[in-house]
């Protein structure tokens, strides 16, 4: 009895083994190693190693999260409002949002590409794209907010974008959709795709010191889809390389319409080439509208101007900046390896992964080694163009960063895994689950000239059991893998803000040390600026009141205000006088059909509030500053329309209280 | 027997929380910036009360007042003191400024202004107001020309000439 104990248990160990050997993993407890937790712990108090810029896609924000330890550190505002830091709530923020349809309080942003400097991430700015109402943002990394947003005129569905050139010389910008040209009629029959509609290619160039971001030019291009992009580096640098797919030119059922041919393009782009034409003055002033918002740290206000010119360079009169080259079916990922030699287009339906060499495509070029025109734009032959093809990587390849040590790692959407292959002999190395349907993912550096192969982040678009269930909805999530070793492994995964796509990752080192810890009172430039509670003041202009109000551990000054009535419009213009980190005051009034204010220490900013009916509103200081936060409030008597009761403002001013029996002056 | 048994068991218990309260405490490795013991950064072995702690050692002081100075300092008063103290001897979020002067050094008030923190969390007489006033003084970053044109404006308002 006892043998037969033992040998089923046998039987059953061994089957077990198997079985464990001839399945994937199935869940995180296969999947990860013992040691996994030590390497993504981060002790309490300790900072981590690394900054992950994480895209929030259809959340519009930008999310930093530390790794290894995947910490949320902040939730940055770009495309969407923040009522819970004012960001399109205050006036000072509210001209962020304006495009030239008006003010627009979302958008979905899909990828960020950090300043570079010789090919390096200089840590200075973080660019990120608008995918529905096309614009670029630029975030400041010494504050981390948004500092300017750029909208693109003939352009739709922004997707190729925000990619950027080795020294931050311009940020890109690519239409997903091609539509009719803003100035020209775009109330066409939609089937009229093949005459009416084009693509649109912006150059967006960047002040090397302010930042300041300007529309250089746009390329006029053949109506397709473009998809992604990454500039050429090192050798390559002066040429930039988008996917593109639809180029069916079908307008309807695209899953099935533009995934006929066999073969779709990527499109190999001389900027430089187009520099010379544009100085030749070959391009053409185009009557457009779009609106360039810039927030000023000084007035620490948001300006909007419209815009209405742009140039535009149309490739196909100008024969020798743009050629196609073949990449099969429906190519997504763009991606170029650290040398700037080698050019990975992830076809998407495709079983393979082409490998483009950039001398290849020169030797093409010069020798004219064309297979013909698309829409009169040279297509270069594939064989001629292409290095290498890697063969049966898995299904659904989708996005390609670079370890540094001559690896590549690339994304299986189908088969959500990743795949580690060498891009010399293009023979996979290692392949590892994810959990599950990985689009993008991101090496520290991963797309520069100077990667750091320590860790890969996979960011992946289904969760299904990996965490609680949380009703319909359930998180995206990142996956982090440590990368040192022969294989992959993975460490940790943690959930996400909003769908993320593309990210960035740089070393700590390279950002802490510049975050600005507060505004210098004395510089600010505020319109409305209270510069010490003895400026503190309540000033009527007919209906409009200006309350210059300031906050302070723990008190507003004035925090009683009478003789605001209703049709009044009130504005709380509120400085925090702290000069110290981390103490912000906030600003919220009852009823108010807004946001709240989150005032930074030195900064000034404004609250705008339409009183409906006459009583009491009180209003408070909404982030705990201190033991008495609690008593950080204040009161504003509102009287009826026409009613005389004087204007009266005042803090601490304890008058004797008023006789119950007569309430009002 | 059994009364060994529960020692001994105790014993485990302490011993295994003796070891994990060790593990913990090693997270934070750097000194206690606040240790009265260690030296400060211009050599002083102790704390000394008078002096309060930060970089003014010495403050010379003129017999008469320095108008400019003060005229400076009000301005900065203005700004960035006037939310919390007084100029009488009145009691706002912080202490009012009259007899400022006569109280403290020279050495400790510019100290106190321009290494706020590390005072209030050391410093007998500033822990005894943070008693009373609830309210942690804000470090307003004042520069060192900022933090003795400030002394120079209490000192008017002390009533020197």
């Amino acid at each position: 009895m006892k043998k037969i104990k033992i040998s089923i248990a046998g039987v059953a160990l061994v089957s077990m083994v198997l079985l464990v050997q001839s399945c994937k993993p199935k869940n995180a407890g296969s999947a990860v190693n013992t040691d996994a937790a030590s390497k993504a712990y981060v002790a309490p108090g300790k900072y981590d190693e690394f900054y992950n810029f994480v895209s929030g896609g259809f959340s519009g924000q930008l999310s930093v999260y530390g790794l290894p330890s995947g910490r949320l550190l902040k939730v940055v505002p770009v495309f969407s409002v923040d009522p819970e830091k004012g960001y399109g709530y205050s006036e000072e923020t509210k001209p962020m949002l304006t495009t030239s349809n008006g003010s627009v309080p979302w958008d979905d942003l899909h990828h960020l590409d950090m300043s570079q400097t010789n090919g390096e991430i200089d840590g200075r700015w973080i660019f990120a794209n608008a995918n529905n109402t096309p614009r670029v943002a630029r975030v400041d990394l010494t504050t981390f907010r948004t500092a300017e947003i750029i909208e693109l005129p003939n352009s739709a569905g922004n997707h190729s974008s925000p990619f950027i050139t080795e020294n931050t010389e311009y940020v890109v910008a690519g239409t997903r959709f091609s539509v009719p040209p803003d100035n020209a009629n775009g109330d066409v029959p939609i089937n009229s795709y093949k005459k009416n509609f084009k693509g649109s290619i912006s150059f967006i160039s960047v002040d090397k010191g302010s930042g300041k971001m300007d529309i250089a030019f746009q390329l006029r291009c053949p109506g397709v889809d473009f998809d992604l992009s990454h500039a050429g580096k090192g050798k390559s640098h002066g040429w930039f390389f988008f996917s593109c797919y639809n180029t069916e030119q079908a307008n309807t059922l695209l899953e099935v319409n533009a995934s006929q041919r066999d073969k779709d393009f990527i499109m190999a782009v001389n900027w430089q080439k187009a520099e010379e034409y544009l100085k030749a003055g070959k391009g053409k002033k185009e009557t457009v509208r779009y609106a360039h918002n810039i927030y000023d740290e000084k007035t620490h206000t948001a300006t909007s101007e419209i815009r209405t010119q742009v140039t535009v360079l149309d490739i196909k009169e100008l024969k020798d900046i743009c050629y196609f080259i073949p990449c099969p079916k429906s190519p997504h990922g763009c991606d170029v390896d650290p040398t700037g030699e080698f050019i990975v287009g992830s076809g998407k339906l495709a079983a393979l992964i082409p490998v483009f060499s950039f001398d290849k495509i020169q030797k093409a070029i010069a020798a004219k080694d064309f297979i013909g025109d698309y829409d009169g734009v040279p297509v270069i032959k594939y064989e001629s163009a292409l290095y290498g093809e890697v063969k049966k990587p898995g299904l659904g390849p989708l996005h390609t960063e670079f370890d540094g040590r001559g690896n590549a790692i690339t994304t299986m959407f189908v088969s959500s895994e990743i795949v580690r292959w060498n891009i010399k002999d293009l023979k996979i190395i290692d392949r590892q689950p994810t959990f599950y349907s990985p689009g993008h993912l991101c090496i520290p550096g991963g797309d520069t000239k100077k990667p750091n192969g320590k860790y890969v982040i996979v960011y992946n678009k289904i969760t299904k059991d990996r965490y609680l269930p949380t009703g319909p909805e359930l998180a995206q999530s990142a996956q982090l893998f440590d990368i040192t070793g022969d294989k992959m492994q993975l460490i940790l995964d943690f959930p996400t803000i909003g769908e993320p796509h593309y990210a960035q990752a740089v070393e700590a080192s390279v950002i802490k040390n510049n975050s600005v810890k507060f505004f210098k009172i004395e510089e600010n430039a505020n319109a409305y600026v209270s510069k010490g509670e003895g400026t503190a003041k309540v000033i009527r202009t007919g209906n409009k009141i200006d309350v210059y109000m300031t906050a302070i551990r723990s008190h507003l000054t004035p925090d009683n205000i009478e003789g605001v009535r209703v049709g009044d419009e009130v504005y709380f213009h509120v400085t925090n006088l702290e000069q110290d980190w981390d103490v912000p005051h906030g600003f919220a009034i009852k009823g108010a059909l807004n946001g709240e204010l989150l005032i930074m220490p030195g900064e000034t900013q404004t609250l705008k509030w339409v009183p409906q009916k006459a009583g009491m509103f009180p209003f408070y200081c909404t982030d705990f500053c201190s033991a008495l936060h609690q008593e950080m409030q204040g009161y504003i008597r509102i009287s009826t329309a026409g009613s005389n009761v004087p204007l009266l403002f005042s803090t601490g001013k304890n008058l004797p209280p008023a006789d119950s029996t007569s309430t009002a002056k | 027997m059994k009364k060994l048994a529960v020692i001994l068991f105790l014993g485990i218990l302490v011993t295994s929380c003796g070891g994990g309260a060790g593990a913990g405490s090693d997270t934070k490795s750097t000194q206690d910036p606040y240790d009265a013991t260690k030296k400060t950064d211009n050599g002083n072995p102790t704390y000394d009360p008078k002096r309060g702690e930060g970089k003014f050692t010495k403050v010379e002081v003129g017999a008469t007042l320095d108008a400019a100075k003060a005229t400076n300092g009000e301005k900065i008063y203005g700004v960035k003191c006037s939310s919390c103290h007084k100029t009488t001897d009145e009691k706002l979020v912080g202490p009012g400024w009259k007899g400022v002067t006569s109280r403290h050094s020279a050495e400790w008030i510019m100290n106190f202004v321009t290494n706020t923190d590390a005072m209030i969390t050391k410093d007998p007489k500033a822990q005894a107001q943070l008693e009373i006033c609830l309210v942690r003084m804000p470090n307003q970053n004042l520069t060192d020309d900022d933090a003795r044109a400030l002394y120079e404006f209490m000192r008017k308002n002390d009533g020197i000439k």
